[in-house]
């Protein structure tokens, strides 16, 4: 089975570029020249030198003896935390903005909704010299206000979306709307593995260098290239895609992608679109989309702002309808509890979103001679907020 | 029975006022009244606007009435239970514009047959991209003599515009500017050079102007080079305050006379 797109950027009935006429030239643009820019010598050279001395590649494959023992199997962390700005999202941010140079855009625009891709995208800007503006929802960017503060000292413009629930839906609706109001000297840096095709192909590439690493280091440490598991969390997907890229073709490892529950799936306050969602299109490709019978998006509830999504990629909705990945839930609180859990047990303090990843190793039966692979995509330190109050509840 | 939108350019080629409202906006029953008081006050076409929660092509001013419109309960099955009777007393074109997911989760074929059996003569729907239409769509929107409407704008490039012109039945919806839609100040000079690249490539499709028209003097200004113009947020802004539908609905038409 083929689980990449073809070159229409469908995965099985999932994909495709359904866009207004305004972003055609753009998209269009995009679809003819991406493979041909990135996987050209000159720009893979940069990208992986980049990738080293910029954002600290490879990021370390790291064997948790507590998480371990305490679930008798084997399980190691890949710390994605530990790349430059926090979060496997700087990745992306470095392809797209050298595909953004070639292409000779001037202008960056993102949305965010955690802020680490706001802040990836900012930092690279940065580095490029280009003006950067990050579309970020009103309600992310009260929760998640260091982040603000990074972009701005990074020289970014940060603009709060004030439309619908003023979450990362809505930060990605305003920034399409950028470029269409400035089609000509603006690039769009997706965060996630969303949006028309390319996006969620190239931005799956960009993220892949994960997977490549997990199976050098792997071997390296087990003899062995393939785990048993590897386990993510899903906003859009990203940080997924790229843990799962090169085991996509070997069916004994097994692909777990962690959902948002919020405050559970039934209780109407959730982000868990595969068990909520039905075929649909939004900002871009047909995918799995929490939505009402008439076609009207839901808004999604997580405590975790990069997970708060009604959609996800179409790569996972087809990897979740052909069954290759498997799809689990976790709650607000069993995603507090497992942060506050390898904080304690191994000094690790996680992105909520990773802590999503963390929690469903409660949910699985391990056998004590199985590998696991748990994707950490980014630190918690934006997160302190929320953490302290969950905390402080618990004394 | 002949489509209306073909009719009506065979009647008139010059000065086609179309007017653009989101249906269930202000009240969500106002669908029928406001459709009558276009046509009794000279629109030559009306866009009734199916409302979505995300639409990403619209400024401001549709955005809110979108999200004014849903909070009412306005849905596609209701908006056809609306438009029954239409055709007894209205008998100018209509067309349905909307963005494809609520259409999609409608039934597309279902959808068609709608629009056929309430007497809608086409469809706007600005993420349905002409080669996804072609390929998936377009057999049911024939089947039910439905125009799909296109759009072009300034970054079209001449190929495309071309294609476009081919598979075109009714009109061509020339985006004004590179935007999203919205009342703009007045039309510039750039958009003057577009207009007339765009007059200079003799088109056989009819082409109307929409984006960013909002008066008499950008609706003459546009109509100038092209068969007429589209009017949306403008209306929209209208109809919103005292005294009623009918005045506000009026007094904006009155501008054009
Ligand atoms: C640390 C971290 N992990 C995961 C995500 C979710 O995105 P994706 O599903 O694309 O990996 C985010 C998004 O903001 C994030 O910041």
């Amino acid at each position: 089975m083929n689980y990449q797109s073809d070159n229409k950027g469908y995965y099985g009935t999932f994909g495709g570029a359904f866009i207004p006429e305004m972003m055609y030239q753009n998209i269009n643009q995009l679809q003819n020249c991406y493979l041909e820019i990135i996987e050209s010598s000159t720009f893979k050279q940069e990208f992986r030198q980049l990738l080293e001395d910029y954002a600290g590649r490879p990021s370390p494959l790291y064997y948790s003896d507590r998480l371990s023992e305490h679930y008798n199997t084997h399980i190691y962390l890949k710390r994605e935390d530990l790349n430059h700005t926090g979060s496997h999202k700087i990745n992306n941010t470095i392809g797209q903005i050298l595909l953004a140079k070639r292409l000779g855009k001037t202008r960056i625009i993102a949305e965010t909704g955690a802020g680490q891709h706001g802040v990836a995208t900012a930092t690279v800007c940065a580095r490029a010299g280009l003006e950067c503006i990050v579309y970020m929802g009103e309600v992310d960017v009260a929760r998640q206000s260091p982040n603000v503060e990074k972009m701005k000292m990074l020289g970014a413009e940060v603009r709060s979306v004030q439309s619908g629930s003023k979450t990362l839906k809505d930060a990605t609706n305003e920034a399409i709307r950028d470029w269409i109001n400035n089609p000509v000297d603006t690039h769009y840096i997706i965060g996630s593995v969303v949006g028309p095709h390319p996006y969620p192909d190239m931005v799956a590439r960009f993220q892949s260098v994960i997977s490549e690493e997990i199976r050098v280091q792997l071997k390296a440490k087990t003899g062995r290239e393939t785990p048993d598991y590897v386990i993510a969390c899903v906003g859009g997907g990203s940080n997924a895609a790229g843990a799962f890229y090169h085991f996509l073709n070997d069916p004994d490892v097994k692909l777990i992608a962690v959902e948002a529950a919020g405050k559970g799936v039934a209780s109407g306050e959730s982000a868990a679109t595969t068990q909520l969602g039905r075929p649909g299109v939004l900002h871009g490709s047909r995918s799995l989309l929490m939505q009402t019978a008439d076609g009207q998006v839901i808004e999604p509830y997580s405590i975790s702002a990069g997970l708060d999504y009604p959609g996800i990629g179409p790569m996972h909705a087809n990897l979740f309808i052909t069954k290759r990945a498997q799809f689990l839930s976790a709650t607000d609180d069993e995603a507090l509890k497992a942060a506050l859990y390898l904080s304690q047990k191994e000094g690790i303090i996680p992105a909520l979103e990773s802590a999503h990843a963390l929690a469903a190793l409660e949910m699985i039966e391990f056998k004590p001679d199985e590998i696991i692979v748990v994707n950490i995509s980014g630190r918690g330190d934006k997160d302190m907020e929320t953490y302290l109050k969950y905390y402080q509840s618990l004394k | 029975m002949e489509n209306r939108i073909i009719s009506l350019f065979q009647r008139k080629d010059k000065n086609i006022l179309s007017v653009y409202f989101t249906a269930g906006y202000p009240n969500l029953n106002d669908t029928q009244a406001i459709i009558s008081q276009l046509e009794l006050n000279g629109a030559d076409l009306i866009e009734i606007g199916m409302p979505f929660s995300d639409p990403v092509a619209d400024g401001l001013v549709i955005q809110q009435s979108s999200e004014i419109a849903l909070k009412n309960g306005m849905t596609i099955h209701l908006l056809f239970q609306q438009l029954k009777e239409i055709r007894k007393s209205v008998s100018i074109p209509l067309i349905l514009m909307g963005y494809l997911n609520p259409v999609m989760q409608y039934g597309i074929e279902n959808f068609c047959k709608q629009c056929s059996e309430t007497g809608i003569d086409g469809t706007i729907i600005p993420d349905l991209p002409l080669e996804i239409y072609e390929a998936e769509y377009k057999v049911y929107f024939e089947k039910n003599s439905l125009s799909n409407i296109f759009l072009i704008t300034p970054q079209t490039p001449e190929e495309r515009i071309r294609k476009i012109d081919a598979c075109s039945k009714g009109f061509i919806y020339m985006v004004s500017s590179s935007s999203t839609t919205g009342a703009k100040e007045s039309v510039g000079n750039e958009q003057i050079i577009y207009f007339e690249r765009i007059q200079k490539m003799e088109l056989n499709s009819k082409r109307l102007i929409g984006f960013g028209i909002s008066d008499m003097a950008s609706f003459e200004r546009a109509s100038n080079y092209a068969n007429g113009a589209i009017i949306g947020s403008a209306f929209i802004t209208a109809l919103s305050g005292e005294p009623s539908l009918e005045r506000n609905v009026l007094t904006f038409m009155q501008k054009f006379q």
